[in-house]
């Protein structure tokens, strides 16, 4: 077989599977011998589970040879970001804090990619504990985008939309706090999911702020999105903010593919000043798509979302100062005694462990937390906070009954050069400006590539958004422009991405 | 290094000072399974057997709440006569403490589950004092530390410090009293009565093991003293209070209580002030000592846990929870001190003995009343005690059924054995020898109903001691005892002493 197996849609290579073609083996070891190529230039991945991977991989292909049933999937391998607990397979969360810590337990949704039986590649890298939108912030170094190997690929979940964009994995899991699975696909040109807050189970999702933090997939196609989100989504007794509902019917959705008597809302607080033209020029084209497929366009008003990201910046803070307390040296990963102190007490070697094993964002962060739940601060930042995120609510509430999906670009601007906004934590935060308000809300959210923005001739993106619980509105409307933009293009968007440089 | 306080005699205090009193008590409740997620809650297994991610605080795990630990809840606050509240959240109290796996404990703040009610209890005296009740909220235990190598077992000195997360996540109740005022020289005495009384209705609700010696029962008393001025004591502002912790007994309540009035009355004595912190009790030297200081510096930033659901019981749910309440205990204890026709002390005892059940089964498995209280309270309490059980405990490892001293009693009370020998036959029924009737046939035990022969014994006993009998005659009843005493040795112990007594009498005085 000559066609290169990585570039397939995960959709294909379930079929090839099925139809005995392609053996599982093959299909995850061109992966991972794709990974010895090029990941030492992209640095996709923080960890490979070489033999986890090829052993599942073989069990698949016996099973299917003995006539077994199997899941769809079955024999797909899958990249996961490392903020997942996975057995047996070290977890970082992109964290010096947690190095050596092996979990001796999969977060519910790995557990469900593995009774599917998908081979685990490897975990990706990502922002420290999935504070950031560059993978800057990585103790291990930052992910490139293989577009321009020296630009950032989007974060958090940087390493994820990397192997994807980079054919390193089929497809990936990410999480995204508030926009790190959405903004990384805009800007590398590919898919990316957020599903409503509960639909997927947050168990064994290494928390940053828990009511905001949510896992979806990261893929090339939406269609592969769908089956992605079928498996991993859906009810977890585990996790008590879990609903307790059948997942939206996303692949009939993504199948359909249709905006035929959809209203699409405009979001007007979210493309105007900030955004880069070539995003925007990009972003009102594919409005346009969706008029000529037939789909009404109004613009809404969501005049809270102007302080989505003031809001967020409080909430996120305060949950996570209180969600990172347990990483103290105590009972796993990273223990540092101070020096100078001869005989140190548990409070001593905890200070010393968080001073030594987190990051400047991670450290600005927990402060700013720890001082935004302050007695005689909570009402002024978190309880205000509060009340702001229930006016966004409102917002969507209020867009919702106008339309079915709302719209706008998924991040202000194209893949930035490494290091340009690392000395300014503000400009950082803006990347996810659009993206916020979906967290904050619960609603559910898909970016999807809308093109190459004409001054730098990088990836831009799409974001539409659907009422909670609704996600599979976000498939109907994404695959149908999807499927119009691809029609433009004359092939996948990923097929203009350079040739990445072989490694030794 | 332990500096005793100076201390105002307790008279003195009172006469200078108005104590105000608060409790909190923090009750383990007795489900199966954690709090927050499905590990065991059996006492003294091995340390860290009983952990999962979620008590470990793994990164990533997420509790869920125990619907029966939230059923207890709202029992223990109907039966406080509590308002249970249709919305109540969790909330994360924030501090690190390497005992707590998260540096969070998850707790209620402002939204407890219970609230505003009152437990009546009684004092010595007879009269009736109401405990308002603050609140009654859910929380879950942190895990024990075991300090290491230094003198005391405090974290100060030690080598090192040992973890054991079994108990992290064991579901807490804590019951906060309102502060009491105006309860003067009985403060001490209300504390343990309200403590006793709250481990009768707990254990009458069978929601806790409510053993204050294993932890399952803790208090905390705050006492704080206010000068006591001549006209409106309620207008004078509240003191500084201090948190007295390891209070371990009923009886270290009262005197805790009482030591800290005493001990702040001689700083205010002194013209110092009272600091407000933790402080320690030790039951061996009978004080307190200064623990952490507890300022206004300790922020807990408490803010709702956002890894759970509010809980939100309908009032169909109360309702039911409502018909499931037992009798109150008071109540019940007055009914069945009634019934039984016991006087208050020994009512006292055998609630102290903690047998009531046992007693109410045995009566009614046909026992007397007196009978039942003579041997559960009696000789099984004596036993228990002596291997350090209580006497349901003992009861249950030894396989004594009320049923068993039923039968016991209703030896006794036939006349066919006589108290020496029903302790006989006791010790066979605890070796497992069978029931009282079986163990008193094996050994052959059965008291002498033949006159005749008893008759011959006395006249025999009487002819052998002419001294005695005349001292008899001579009206000195008491010396009567020798002869009696003859007379069972001759009977081998089988007689009964009584009617040996009542025979010797007959003879020598009509």
């Amino acid at each position: 077989m000559t066609t290169d197996l990585t570039r397939l849609a995960a959709a294909e290579m379930a079929r090839l599977l099925a139809a005995r073609e392609v053996s599982s083996v093959e299909l995850t070891r061109a992966h991972l011998d794709r990974t010895a190529d090029v990941d030492d230039e992209v640095h996709a991945y923080l960890c490979l589970d070489v033999e986890g991977a090829l052993r599942t991989a073989a069990e698949v292909d016996q099973r299917r040879i003995a006539g077994e049933s199997v899941h769809l999937l079955a024999g797909v391998p899958i990249a996961v970001k490392d903020v997942l607990a996975t057995r047996g397979l070290p977890t970082t969360c992109g964290s010096r804090i947690l190095e050596g810590w092996i979990p001796p337990y999969d977060a519910t949704l790995v557990g469900r990619l593995r009774t599917a039986a998908m081979p685990i590649l490897g975990k990706t890298n990502m922002d420290e504990f999935a504070m950031g939108s560059s993978t800057e912030h990585s103790a291990w170094g930052p992910s490139h985008n293989p577009w321009d190997l020296t630009r950032i690929p989007g974060g958090s979940g940087g390493g994820s939309s990397s192997a994807v964009a980079s054919f390193q994995a089929p497809f990936a899991i990410g999480t995204d706090t508030g926009g790190s699975i959405r903004q990384p696909a805009a800007v590398t040109g590919t898919v990316g999911v957020k599903p409503t807050y509960g639909g997927v189970s947050r168990y064994g999702l290494v928390a940053l702020a828990s009511s905001l933090d949510q896992a979806g997939p990261c893929t090339r196609s939406v269609l592969d999105a769908a089956l992605l989100h079928a498996v991993i989504g859906g009810h977890d007794p585990m996790d008590s903010t879990s609903i307790d509902a059948p997942v939206p019917p996303v692949v009939d959705a993504a199948q359909r593919a249709s905006v035929e008597g959809m209203t699409v809302g405009v979001v007007r607080q979210l493309g105007g000043e900030g955004y880069q033209a070539g995003v925007r020029e990009r972003f009102d084209e594919s409005v346009q798509l969706l008029v000529d497929l037939g789909a009404k366009v109004v613009e809404v008003d969501c005049p809270s979302f102007d302080y989505a990201l003031a809001t967020y910046y409080l909430i996120l803070p305060s949950e996570a100062s209180s969600n990172l307390a347990k990483f103290d040296g105590m009972r796993y990963g990273l223990r540092v005694l101070p020096s100078g102190v001869a005989d140190p007490d548990a409070e001593q070697v905890m200070a010393a462990t968080r001073d030594a094993g987190f990051g400047p964002e991670v450290k600005r962060r927990i402060i700013l937390g720890t001082y935004a739940l302050s007695s005689g601060y909570y009402d002024a930042y978190y309880g205000q906070a509060q009340k702001v995120r229930r006016l966004i609510a409102e917002d969507f509430a209020r867009a919702f009954q106008v339309a079915d999906v709302l719209v706008s670009p998924t991040a202000p601007t194209t893949a930035f050069p490494i290091g340009e906004k690392l000395d300014d934590p503000l400009a950082m935060y803006l990347n996810d400006v659009a993206t916020i308000p979906a967290n904050l809300a619960g609603v559910p959210g898909m970016s999807i590539p809308s093109g190459l923005a004409s001054e730098d001739g990088l990836p831009t993106g799409i974001q539409f958004l659907a009422p909670a619980t609704e996600d599979d509105r976000l498939y109907a409307a994404g695959a149908a422009l999807e499927a119009a933009l691809l029609d433009r293009w004359g092939g996948p968007l990923l097929d203009r991405a350079p040739e990445l440089p072989k490694g030794a | 290094m332990t500096v005793t306080a100076m201390v105002l005699p307790y008279e003195a205090a009172l006469a200078a000072y108005d104590p105000v009193l608060g409790l909190e008590v923090h009750v383990e409740l007795n489900t199966a399974t954690k709090m927050f997620c499905g590990c065991a809650t059996t006492f003294g297994a091995e340390p860290n057997t009983q952990v999962c991610p979620v008590c470990l605080g793994l990164p990533g795990a997420l509790p869920v709440v125990n619907e029966v630990g939230v059923e207890s809840a709202i029992r223990i606050g109907l039966a406080l006569n509590c308002t249970i509240a249709p919305w109540s959240r969790f909330a994360r109290k924030n501090y690190f403490y390497p005992d707590m796996p998260k540096n969070f404990q998850t707790s209620q703040y402002d939204e407890p589950i219970a609230s505003d009610g009152w437990l009546d209890v009684e004092l010595s005296d007879g009269s009736i004092y109401r405990v308002l009740i603050e609140r009654a909220h859910m929380e879950e235990d942190t895990g024990k530390s075991l300090h290491v190598g230094g003198a005391t077992g405090r974290i100060h000195g030690a080598d090192h410090s040992l973890v054991d997360y079994n108990r992290a996540g064991i579901p807490l109740i804590e019951i906060v009293t309102k502060p009491m005022t105006g309860v003067g020289e009985r403060a001490p005495e209300i504390a343990r009565a309200y403590v006793m009384a709250l481990r009768d209705l707990l254990r009458a609700l069978d929601v806790s093991d409510v053993r204050m010696e294993q932890g399952s029962l803790r208090c905390d008393a705050n006492v704080s003293l206010r000068p006591k001025l001549d006209d409106d004591q309620e207008t004078v502002p509240l003191g500084t209070r201090t948190e007295t912790k390891n209070v371990n007994s009923f009886r270290s309540v009262e005197r805790a209580v009482r030591y800290e009035i005493m001990r702040q009355a001689a700083v205010l004595h002194d013209g110092g002030r009272v600091i407000q912190e933790t402080r320690h009790w030790h039951e061996d030297t009978g004080v307190t000592t200064s623990g952490r200081e507890k300022s206004d510096a300790m922020d807990y930033r408490y803010f709702p846990e956002p890894d759970l659901v509010p809980v939100a019981p309908s009032s169909e749910f109360v309702a039911a929870l409502r018909q499931t309440l037992p009798e109150p205990p008071g109540e019940r204890r007055k009914r069945l001190q009634t019934a039984w026709g016991y006087t208050d002390l020994e009512m006292r005892d055998v609630v102290n003995a903690g047998a009531v059940e046992l007693i109410e089964a045995t009566v009614a498995a046909g026992a007397t009343a007196a009978g039942a209280r003579k041997w559960w309270s009696g000789e099984v309490a004596r036993r228990a005690n002596a291997e350090g059980v209580d006497v349901g405990e003992y009861a249950s490892a030894s396989g004594l059924t009320p049923a068993h001293v039923a039968e016991l009693d209703q030896l006794v009370t036939s006349g066919r054995l006589n108290d020496p020998m029903a302790r006989q036959v006791l010790e066979g029924v605890l070796a497992g020898q069978g029931s009282p009737t079986a163990v008193a046939d094996a050994l052959g035990l059965q008291l002498v109903q033949d006159d005749s022969a008893l008759e011959a014994a006395v006249d025999a006993a009487i002819a052998a001691n002419p001294d005695v009998t005349e001292k008899v005659r001579g009206g000195k009843v008491q010396a009567a005892g020798a002869l009696i005493g003859q007379v069972m040795k001759q009977m081998k112990g089988q007689a009964d002493a009584a009617k040996v007594r009542e025979l010797i009498l007959a003879k020598l005085t009509s």
